[in-house]
Parts: structure tokens; C-alpha cells; sequence
């Protein structure tokens, strides 16, 4: 360190060894993030403007590609399946990310706790999120079967009527959210890393002052990680409105019963490569992408008023 | 301080009731977190026709090995299960070693645009996959590579994922400078530094990589769905759900599979859980 410290602040006496070893750390720089440079440009950067022009496209790729105009626009707007789609996806988004971060978050509040044998707890509570996820959903079919599942067996006991779940409308979406909260999985274990992350100095403090466990919580853990309640809210958000294996599976890639899973990627999929229209399908994907830019940069405005607050809160 | 020597053992009383309390709550949601696992399991050695019996049998009575071979060879599922290693662990080297390379980069190399570069990498975090599911299909297409596994395992080895890209910058950052530089006088170039120090001071964080990228590749539904065709090409994931479009009412079979599916996930998640686990939770995933 301190060799090539001196050696770096010679300018004098070595100008020329000095930017040699400047140029290669550059070389070698670019060197490195060359494979994701070229990936960025040859599987991001490029498909997305190719998908621009194909939204003013006719094509069924087996075809030439014909110029439509606004054709895609119209055809859009008056789409009944395209408004249910995106009310579907909507009410999946906004009811489960909700619920799954705090779910998670209490989950990872009860996992940090500091008790003998709390690391089989921790591996315990993520064995569910391992279960792969086509898998997943044919066993949630299976426990929400309405003659023979598990649930309405318990729904049953209970001395409830039977549902229909997956093949109800009114409760098809909400099965689903019930079973995406089944699963903690990776954004409780991010709450999980940031909780650990907080620094126990501060807690210390806290107790000094006589603050108990529940002002401890809500003055101090709850702000600090604010960052990372931001950071898997928008996550959540991304990955809600692009849900689709789920409403594949359960509806046999048609989006039913009575259209109550098709969600806007499904509808995506089904136009794209079940009807071959690819320009209609990148209009469909520019809408989402629009929608889930506006609500990230709503998130990050909000963000402002309740994120890296901690300095005025303690 | 004589009045307050009677409150240390109803302290103490008070820490063993809310301890217990903690321990029968965390057991109790736990038992009912592995309810559909367990079911998953129970369900597939049950005797065809038994999985129906109401009320619901927890035990199966009698077990039925056979199930598995039997649901194994209603489809190739030995074909599936192959194809599914081939992708996943292809894209594990790839993404991983990539990604590790991209996050050097950023963290240790000067370079021009560097900041800028790397904004734009973290941006697309924020990218919907989906943007790009058409327009890819249609270069691959176009490159004759549908129906093959290549448009689910080259765009992998370009980078990864910007996700692990920006785990492995933040771990690189934590490595002290000195070793590096110490290396460096000793004549060692970045790549060597790289493979020599660096890749083995991050096995916490390759650890967690690797179950994140097992994970994500095991699991994918979309891409093996809109590349692969053929039978022989198919993965796990596509073979279930075209089994279950077969054999719907086989739930005994169809859990059979299930279970097989999830073993290898299983398997590794216990030999990595402990690096995970620590890993993740000391290596500061939240990025403080």
C-alpha cells in the first residue's frame, strides 16, 4: 500500500510508469465488466429498442412484419380483456405486497430474536420458499381441492362452508395471495440481514434512556431499516406485476375461471405466443413497464418522507 | 439499591415466561409452516384412491414406494431432471463467475465511466423482465436457437444478474485493500488477484449466490415454456405442468413428482444452509 502509494505520488520522477499503471488498471477495468456490458447491450439494451419499433408493428413472426401505425394503440384502448388484466394484476399487487411485508417483517422481527436454537427456527421458517414453484402450486391445488383439500377439510372442522379457491372467481386471486404469504422466503431474510445489521450501541442508548422493548422497536429498529423496507417494497411491487406462472398453472395458461387470473403478463404470453401477435404483446409489456416506472418513482418521492429518517426520530 | 434486590429473580421469571412464550409461538407457526410440505410428502407414498378419504389421512396407510417409479416414467422425467441440472448448474458457473467479475470492477478497478456504468447496471434491477421477453424471442429465433437450450443459458454468462452484481460489490468492499495491493507488488495482475484472492475470500457470498441462482434457474417456468418444445428438451418444471394437464386427478402421483423436483433444492439448501444463513445475515446483504 504505502509502495505504491509513493510510487503514485512520484509524478515526477516516474510520469510515465505512473500512467502506464493507471491505462492498464483501466484496461483491465473494462476488461472486467466487459461479459455484463455486452450482455446489457446485446439482451437489454437492444431487445428494448427493437421492442419500441415492434410496437407500431403487425407481426406473427412467421410472416414479414408490416407497419400498423397506431393500430396497436386503438386496438389497446378499446381492449375489455386488456382493463380486466390490469385490474386483476392491480388488486394482486396491492393487496399481497402489503401483506407480505409486513408478514415478513414480523416474521424477521420474531427470527432475530436472541434465543438458544433460533437458527432452526430460521431454517424452518424458509423451508416452504425452497419447495420450487410449479411444484408449489400444484400442491396449494391439491390442499385447495373443494372436494378433498386440506383447507376445506380445517374450513369444515371449523364449521365453515366450503370454498371454491382456485376455481372461484371471487376467491381465485385471493387463494393465490394466501398462498404467496405461505411462503417468507427471500425478503424475510432480507428484513432478517437488516435487522441484524442495526447497531446494537443503539439499543444500548435506548434502555439508558428507559425506553422499553415496544418504543425500542418503533424508535429505533423500525426506522433503521427503513432502507430495506423501501428496497423490498419496490421489489415486491416489480415482481407482483408480473405474475404469471402461478395463473398459469392453476388456469391452464387460459387466465380462468371467468378471466379472474389473467393478469397482465399472462395476457401478454397468450398474445405473443398463442395468437402471434408480437407487436400487440410489446405494447402490452410497454404498459406494464410504464406503470411499474410511475409507481417506483411515486415509491421513491414518498420514499423521502419516511426513509433515512432515523438521525430526527432518536 | 436494597429495595431493588427483591425484583432480580421476578425479573428473571418475567424473561423465562415471555422466552417460553417466544419458543411455543416460533414452534407453533413453524409446525403449521411445514403443514403443506409434510402433506406434499404424505400425500405421494399414498395408495391410489386413499388420497382422496375424507377426513384428510395424515399417515399414508400403507406406504407406496411404487408411486415413484411409476409417476417417473409416465413422462421422461429422467430426461427433465437431466435437462434442468444441464441449465441450471450452466447458468450457476455463468452467472456467478460474470457477476463476481462485473462487481471487481466496480469495487476495486478505476476506470472511466465507472460510476455511470454501474448506475445503469443497479437501474436494471428495477427492469421488468418481461420488456424484454419478446423482442429477445425474436433475435433468438432469428439466430436459429429456439427449441435449444442456449436462449436460457448464454444470456447468463454475459453478467448474471445486476443483483449479484451489486452482492459481490458490496463484499469485495469489505476485503481489506492492503492484500491487494501487497499482491500487486509482487507482480500479480488484476486477474490474478481476482481469481487468488478475491474468489476465495467470498465464499459466504458465493454461497448465497449459488442458492439464489439454483433457486431461480430450478424454478423458471417462463423461458423453458416459450424456448423448449421437444419432449427430449423439456424441463421439470414444464413436465409437471404438462403431467398435471394429463394426470389431473393423480394427486398421489403428481406429489410423487413434486417431491422429486424439490429434493435436489432440498439437498442444497442443507449443505449450503449454514453458509446461507450466515452468510447472509453477517455479509450485509441490506447493503449498510
Amino acid at each position: 500500500m504505502l509502495a505504491l502509494r509513493s510510487l503514485s505520488g512520484k509524478r515526477s520522477t516516474a510520469p510515465v510508469r505512473r500512467g502506464r499503471l493507471l491505462r492498464q488498471e483501466a484496461i483491465d477495468g473494462f476488461v472486467f465488466i466487459t461479459p455484463w456490458l455486452l450482455g446489457f447491450i446485446l439482451w437489454t439494451a437492444w431487445p428494448m429498442l427493437f421492442s419500441l419499433g415492434l410496437v407500431f408493428t403487425n407481426w406473427s413472426v412467421l410472416t414479414k412484419p408490416s407497419f400498423a401505425g397506431l393500430a396497436n394503440f386503438s386496438r389497446l384502448a378499446q381492449d375489455r380483456l386488456f382493463y380486466i388484466a390490469l385490474g386483476n394484476t392491480a388488486y394482486y399487487t396491492f393487496v399481497a405486497v402489503p401483506l407480505t411485508l409486513v408478514t415478513n417483517l414480523i416474521v424477521a422481527l420474531a427470527l432475530n430474536l436472541k434465543l438458544a436454537g433460533i437458527n432452526i427456527f430460521r431454517t424452518v421458517y424458509y423451508m416452504p420458499t425452497i419447495i420450487p414453484q410449479v411444484a408449489n402450486v400444484m400442491l396449494w391445488m391439491w390442499i385447495f381441492n373443494p372436494e378433498f383439500g386440506l383447507a376445506n377439510a380445517l374450513l369444515t372442522r371449523l364449521g365453515l362452508p366450503k370454498l371454491g379457491w382456485f376455481w372461484d372467481p371471487r376467491w381465485s386471486k385471493n387463494a393465490m395471495i394466501f398462498m404467496t404469504l405461505w411462503g417468507f422466503g427471500t425478503g424475510m431474510i432480507i428484513f432478517l440481514a437488516a435487522l441484524q445489521g442495526v447497531p446494537q450501541e443503539l439499543y444500548e442508548v435506548g434502555q439508558l434512556d428507559g425506553a422499553n422493548s415496544l418504543q425500542l422497536l418503533w424508535h429505533v429498529t423500525i426506522p433503521m431499516i427503513t432502507p430495506v423496507v423501501f428496497f423490498n417494497l419496490c421489489m415486491g411491487i416489480i415482481g407482483s406485476f408480473q405474475i404469471f406462472t402461478t395463473a398459469f398453472i392453476v388456469s391452464d395458461g387460459k387466465g380462468g375461471p371467468a378471466n379472474s387470473t389473467l393478469f397482465l403478463v399472462l395476457y401478454l404470453y397468450r398474445n405473443g405466443f398463442e395468437f402471434f401477435r408480437m407487436g400487440y404483446a410489446s405494447l402490452i409489456a410497454w404498459v406494464l413497464f410504464a406503470i411499474i416506472l410511475l409507481v417506483t418513482l411515486i415509491q421513491f418521492r414518498l420514499a423521502r418522507r419516511w426513509v433515512y429518517y432515523e438521525q430526527e426520530v432518536i | 439499591m436494597a429495595a431493588a434486590k427483591p425484583k432480580a429473580p421476578r425479573k428473571r421469571i418475567r424473561e423465562l415466561t415471555w422466552k417460553t412464550a417466544a419458543y411455543v409461538i416460533l414452534g407453533a407457526v413453524g409446525v403449521v409452516q411445514l403443514i403443506p410440505f409434510f402433506w406434499m410428502i404424505s400425500t405421494s407414498f399414498k395408495p391410489r384412491g386413499t388420497e382422496f378419504l375424507w377426513p384428510p389421512q395424515w399417515i399414508p396407510n400403507p406406504v407406496v414406494l411404487a408411486n415413484y417409479p411409476t409417476a417417473l416414467t409416465l413422462l421422461p422425467f429422467f430426461i427433465f431432471f437431466r435437462n434442468t441440472l444441464i441449465i441450471t448448474i450452466a447458468n450457476m458457473i455463468g452467472g456467478i463467475g460474470t457477476s463476481l467479475m462485473a462487481a471487481y470492477g466496480f469495487s476495486r478497478l478505476r476506470f472511466p465511466y465507472r460510476s455511470l456504468l454501474f448506475s445503469v447496471c443497479l437501474s436494471t434491477l428495477m427492469l421488468p423482465d418481461v420488456v424484454t421477453l419478446v423482442p429477445q424471442f425474436i433475435m433468438f429465433k432469428q439466430l436459429n436457437w429456439v427449441n435449444t437450450f442456449l436462449p436460457l443459458i448464454v444470456p447468463n454468462w454475459f453478467g448474471g444478474s445486476a443483483f449479484f452484481i451489486f452482492l459481490g460489490r458490496q463484499f469485495f468492499t469489505t476485503i481489506p485493500m492492503e492484500l491487494e495491493d501487497a499482491a500487486r507488488m509482487d507482480g500479480a495482475s488484476s486477474y490474478r488477484i481476482w481469481w487468488s484472492i478475491m474468489i476465495p475470500l467470498s465464499k459466504a457470498v458465493i454461497a448465497s449466490m449459488a442458492i439464489f441462482s439454483f433457486q431461480s434457474n430450478w424454478n423458471d417456468f417462463t423461458r423453458p415454456l416459450v424456448y423448449l418444445y421437444d419432449t427430449d428438451k423439456q424441463t421439470m418444471a414444464l413436465g409437471l405442468s404438462v403431467m398435471k394437464g394429463v394426470y389431473q386427478t393423480d394427486w398421489n402421483l403428481l406429489m410423487a413428482i413434486s417431491t422429486v423436483f424439490t429434493i435436489p433444492m432440498i439437498v442444497l439448501f442443507f449443505l449450503a444452509q449454514r453458509q446461507f444463513m450466515r452468510g447472509i445475515v453477517t455479509t450485509g446483504l441490506a447493503g449498510r
